[in-house]
Formats: structure tokens, C-alpha cells, sequence
């Protein structure tokens, strides 16, 4: 009887389990598994099916001019995007956490592009970043009388062209995290401080920075992340070029799988990209472990 | 309390008519106030009469709507609170939650860029003297509520400043610890010789702690005296039930039959000064009894006024019975039905009539 009751129990568990379990199955960990055994055969091709080759395709990655390339551009990317990004965000929580006029505007105004499609978004830029009637053109021709510039076509500032993009795209998306934290941040502390002498740099350096921590560490493991996972600008704004320099390793792994159909190599290239987030994600939390205070 | 810190001299403070407004709301009215140098100061009152206003206001954390805050002779109403030379602990107490006991004491040194050998020394001798020497080097979140409490003290004295203000530091101790801080915070006060001024809703730490009693209602100030005057001698109706538990008793005067055709004033006597008295001038019936150990606080009646008396335990009385009350002559308090004033020049008049 006992045994019933409990075999009973253990249906029900499973049964509430099983919905949720069939759709982690079925887009995350089955093609996560069916992607590194992808990686070490040969892509099918017709009638020739896949065959086993090893490692031949780590070994092609690591020959791939392409791939260092779009590695480099990636390590780029993140070093621009991540440190200017959280500044930002940190600083604009900080002025819309201060009592000034029509501060709710001011908020959802930072938060709006977070809102837009990237798609979107990037055909907005696009227009920014035309040479001669773009906007950007049109401002550095008004006040410097500097010529027409091709800012998304010429291989030394596409990267940065889209990295400015990111930024902007990001850095209110981070602000909320900051403002919301910053709320919880009692106003004690901060008066008393200023009992004590305290400036408002030295506040912000010695009070709210280190309770921001947190949520530092929280905004760069995503920002991590996200500089490895946002893409969908590139398409419109340059599609890698001119030359892959303003390639991404997923847009590198998209175009290799979809546009090429190696299916096999693209895989590889995913396994690296995902034993690379893996290190980073890892590794911030280490680093960061120490001087993290959680309350 | 061991130690030796030595001993200082605190600076006067003055608020001349300061008033706080926000938008239609008056939170503090024209208070004007002297706190001596080196005085315990307590600022009394319910809450929401604008006693934590008037202490933000002196601190420099809170803007002045109108009128002027000296300390020390300087006028500093439009000074920031980092240049008013002051320290102040919060009711709350604010310690940073990031930093350990030693860092949060000696945070203020750190800023003002204090040497290293002469921050280490202040920080032993403070620890010595509020007995943290033992738990420096831990976390706020990892001390008791009374622990705590004695960083926030070590904060605020370390820097030796010459005003130190409280904004009800003991309210979230439970009872036990809440006196014993009473009496520490109090030896500490007389020993360092800063000028404290102290928030408090408490009637009794006010009365035990302080020199002077600013009583504070409804942002005005009701008044400003020694402990001793303040029970003694209240300026109005509100002090007078404000301070002493229970509170006086108040009547008009015409509960009294004797004084049947007396002005529109009210009388005041307190419980303790009650005491029986065959064919006194106060013939009241008992409603209830509540038995206190000590003595018995009696609920009676007297001209459909209820009031409450102390009575010894050695004298049983009952509910429903009749009991002659007297009391000394200089018990009596009359307050004028109009302004709500002390009238000491009844007192004598009234006292006879009821006695007659």
C-alpha cells in the first residue's frame, strides 16, 4: 500500500516535471549533444552521409585564417562594449536616481532602446552612419567641414561603428539593473557618510560602488554573454564586411552553417564558442567572488 | 567604561524661529531653542511633532524653510552637514554593510585623510572603550542589535567632534539593553563633554537622561526645561499628561461642586499626588482597580470626569466604593481654559476653595 502511494507520487512528479523537461529537451540539450557529436564527422552531403573523421575539424578551425579573425574582432567587441556599456549605465542610474525634473521621462527615455528591435534599430543607425547625408556626416561636415566618411564600409571603423551601436542598444538595458539597486541602497547611509565628511566621489567609492557590487557582477556576466550573442545588427549595418571586419564568431558560425551549409565546421566552431563562454562565465565568478559583499 | 579619551569641550546651539515646510505641510513652526555647550539635550514628542525634522535640520540633512541655525556662535543654515563639525548616530544606525567594525569607526578619519599611527590609536582606545576590541575585524551583519549599537556610538565619537546627535539610537534594543545604554550613553555624554542632543518618543529616557527637555507637539514647542520642571511645573495640559506615566489628571474645574462658579480653567493633579484622606476635598467613586505590586492604580470618577489615583496596598478598597481624596498644596496645577497656559496665580486661590 505504501509502495502504491508512493509509485503514485513519483507519476505525479514526473508528469508535472515532464512539460517543462520535453521543451529544455528538445531546444536546448538534445541539439547541445547532437552539436559536439556533429563536430567530429564529416558534413552529409546528397547521398554521402556523414562519416566519422576525429578531429579534422578542430584541426581546419585552428588553420582558419577566418576564425582568428572573427576571434580577434569578438575580443575587440567585448573590450569596447562591456566597460564603456556599464559605465554608462551606472552613471545614467545615477542622475536618474536623483530627484530632477521630469526624471520618469529621463528613465524611459535611457530604457527605450532596450524596447526597439535590434533589427530595427540598425536601420536607424544605418542612416546615422550614410556617408555625405547621414546624420553623423551631416553634424562633422556642419561644425568641422569634415568630407563624407564611410564609417560602416571601411574595414579600420566598422568594428567600432557597430560597437557604438551595442553600446547604445545596452547601456539602458544595464541602467535598470543599476537604478533598482541603487533604490535598495538605504539613504542612511549615504547621510551618514556626509556626516562624516564624505564627498560625493568618495560616497560613490567607498558606499554605493561596493553595494552596486552585486550587481556589477550580474551585469557583466551578461554583458559577457551578450557581446558573444548579439548579432542581428551586423546583418543590416555591414554583414560582416568589409573583408570580415566586422565579423563575429556566431555570425562567423551563422554564415558557415546557413549561408555555406557546413553544417559539421559550423558545429565545431559552436563548441568553441561555447567552451569559451563557459571559461569566461567561470572565471567571473571567481574573480569577482572575493569582492562581492551580498547582504 | 574604561578608557581615557580626553576630555572636551562641546559647542552651543541655537535655532532662532526655524520653520520646515513642505508644501502645505508645516513640520516644524517656528521653534526657537538654546542647547547649552556640553548639555544633554532631549527633543520630546509623539511621533510626527517634527522632533527627527528639527534634528535633520540641525545636522544639515534636511533644508531650512525659514530662520537660522547657529552652532557655536556661526550661523550655519546654509552649510552641508560634512562642515557643521558634527557626528550623529541614526536610529537605524547606517553602518556600512560592505566594511567591518574597525573600518566603519574609523571611516570618517579615513576621509578626512587622519595618519595612519594616530587613527590605529583612536580606534584602540575607542574599541577599549565601548568593549568592541574583540570584534573589529567583523561584518555588520554578524553582530547583535546592541553591538551594533555600540559601532555606531564608536562612529560617532571617534572623530571627538564637539555635537554629537541621536535620532532615537535605542528604539530597536529590547528593554534590558535599552537601559543599560541609557546609562552608558549617558556616562559617555558626561565624559567626553560634548553637546548631545538626543530625539526620543520616550518619556522616560528623556526624563532620565537629559539637562534640558525640549517638548516638542505638532511642530511647535510646548516647552523647553530641566526633567525636574518639566514634571513639576508643565507649561501646558499636553506637557503635563505628556510626561509622568500615568498621566495627570485633568478637570475642569467645575467637576468640583465646590468650585461651581469657577472660570473655564483646568485643574491638574497627578495619580501619585493623591493620597486618602477622610473628609478630604475630593470625594470620588471607584470604577476599577488594577493591582501593580507595589501599589494599586485606582480608576475613579468625580463630576463625570474619570481619572486614575495610586493607592497604597495597605488600605483595600473596592469597586463601587466612595474614598475621600486629598493631596498637598503644591500638587495642584491650573491651566487657563483660554490659552492653555500655567496659571500659578490660581493655584493657591483654587486650592483653598476645594479645601473650604
Amino acid at each position: 500500500m505504501r509502495g502504491l502511494v508512493f509509485r503514485r507520487e513519483w507519476i505525479t512528479g514526473w508528469l508535472l516535471l515532464l512539460p517543462a523537461l520535453v521543451f529544455l529537451f528538445a531546444f536546448t540539450h538534445i541539439p547541445a549533444v547532437t552539436t559536439i557529436l556533429n563536430s567530429f564527422f564529416s558534413t552529409p552531403r546528397g547521398r554521402r552521409q556523414a562519416k566519422f573523421i576525429g578531429l579534422d575539424n578542430y584541426e581546419r578551425m585552428i588553420g582558419d585564417p577566418v576564425f582568428w579573425k572573427v576571434l580577434w574582432n569578438n575580443l575587440w567587441f567585448a573590450l569596447g562594449t562591456i566597460p564603456v556599456s556599464v559605465a554608462l549605465a551606472i552613471v545614467m542610474a545615477l542622475w536618474v536616481n536623483e530627484k530632477l525634473l521630469g526624471r520618469s521621462f529621463v528613465r524611459m527615455a535611457y530604457f527605450t532602446p532596450t524596447v526597439l528591435p535590434l533589427i530595427a534599430v540598425a536601420n536607424i543607425w544605418l542612416f546615422f552612419y550614410t556617408p555625405g547625408f547621414g546624420l553623423f556626416d551631416q553634424i562633422t561636415g556642419f561644425l568641422f567641414g569634415w568630407p563624407a566618411t564611410n564609417y560602416l564600409g571601411d574595414p579600420d571603423t566598422a568594428l567600432n561603428a557597430i560597437i557604438v551601436v551595442t553600446v547604445w542598444k545596452e547601456a539602458g538595458f544595464f541602467m535598470i539593473f543599476y537604478l533598482a539597486a541603487l533604490q535598495s541602497i538605504p539613504v542612511n547611509l549615504k547621510e551618514a557618510a556626509q556626516i562624516e565628511g564624505a564627498g560625493r566621489w568618495t560616497i560613490f567609492r567607498r558606499i554605493t560602488f561596493p553595494l552596486l557590487m552585486p550587481t556589477t557582477l550580474f551585469v557583466c556576466v551578461n554583458a559577457v554573454i551578450n557581446s558573444f550573442r548579439l548579432v542581428d545588427h551586423i546583418f543590416i549595418l555591414t554583414d560582416g564586411g568589409p573583408d570580415n571586419a566586422s565579423a563575429l564568431l556566431l555570425f562567423y558560425i551563422y554564415e558557415v552553417a546557413f549561408r555555406f551549409w557546413e553544417t559539421a565546421y559550423g558545429a565545431t566552431l559552436t563548441v568553441a564558442l561555447l567552451i569559451l563562454l563557459s571559461l569566461l562565465a567561470i572565471s567571473q565568478f571567481f574573480f569577482f567572488d572575493r569582492k562581492v559583499h551580498y547582504k | 567604561m574604561t578608557g581615557d579619551l580626553p576630555p572636551r569641550t562641546g559647542k552651543p546651539i541655537q535655532l532662532e524661529s526655524v520653520t520646515r515646510r513642505w508644501g502645505e505641510t508645516t513640520a516644524v513652526d517656528g521653534l526657537s531653542i538654546h542647547i547649552p555647550e556640553g548639555s544633554f539635550t532631549a527633543l520630546l514628542g509623539p511621533s510626527g511633532c517634527g522632533k527627527s525634522t528639527t534634528l535633520r535640520m540641525i545636522a544639515g540633512l534636511e533644508n531650512v524653510s525659514e530662520g537660522r541655525v547657529l552652532i557655536g556662535g556661526e550661523d550655519v543654515t546654509g552649510r552641508p552637514s560634512s562642515k557643521r563639525d558634527l557626528s550623529m548616530v541614526f536610529q537605524s544606525y547606517a553602518l556600512f554593510p560592505h566594511l567591518s567594525v574597525a573600518e566603519n569607526i574609523i571611516f570618517g578619519l579615513k576621509v578626512r585623510r587622519v595618519g595612519r599611527a594616530d587613527r590605529d590609536a583612536r580606534l584602540a582606545r575607542v574599541a577599549g572603550l565601548l568593549g568592541l576590541s574583540t570584534l573589529l575585524e567583523r561584518k555588520p551583519g554578524q553582530l547583535s542589535g546592541g553591538q551594533q549599537q555600540r559601532v555606531a556610538l564608536g562612529r560617532a565619537i571617534i572623530g571627538e567632534k564637539p555635537i554629537c546627535l541621536m535620532d532615537e539610537p535605542l528604539s530597536n534594543l529590547d528593554a534590558k539593553l535599552r537601559h543599560e545604554m541609557r546609562v552608558e550613553i549617558r556616562a559617555l555624554q558626561q565624559q567626553l563633554g560634548f553637546t548631545m542632543v538626543y530625539v526620543t518618543h520616550d518619556q522616560v529616557e528623556a526624563i532620565t537622561m537629559a539637562d534640558q527637555v525640549v517638548l516638542l507637539n505638532e511642530g511647535r514647542l510646548e516647552q523647553a526645561a530641566a526633567p525636574r520642571e518639566l514634571y513639576e511645573k508643565p507649561a501646558s495640559p499636553f506637557a503635563a499628561r505628556f510626561v509622568g506615566t500615568p498621566p495627570m489628571n485633568l478637570f475642569p474645574a467645575r467637576a468640583f461642586g465646590r468650585l461651581a462658579n469657577a472660570a473655564e480653567h483646568q485643574l491638574g493633579i497627578r495619580p501619585e499626588a493623591m493620597h486618602l484622606q477622610d473628609g478630604g476635598p475630593v470625594t470620588a467613586s471607584v470604577r476599577a482597580l488594577e493591582y501593580l505590586g507595589a501599589d494599586i492604580l485606582a480608576d475613579c470618577v468625580v463630576g463625570g470626569t474619570a481619572f486614575q489615583v495610586r493607592l497604597p496596598t495597605t488600605k483595600p478598597v473596592v469597586p463601587g466604593q466612595s474614598i475621600d481624596l486629598g493631596f498637598e498644596s503644591g500638587a495642584l496645577h491650573v491651566f487657563d481654559g483660554q490659552t492653555g497656559r500655567r496659571r500659578d496665580d490660581l493655584v493657591s486661590e483654587y486650592g483653598a476653595q476645594l479645601r473650604s
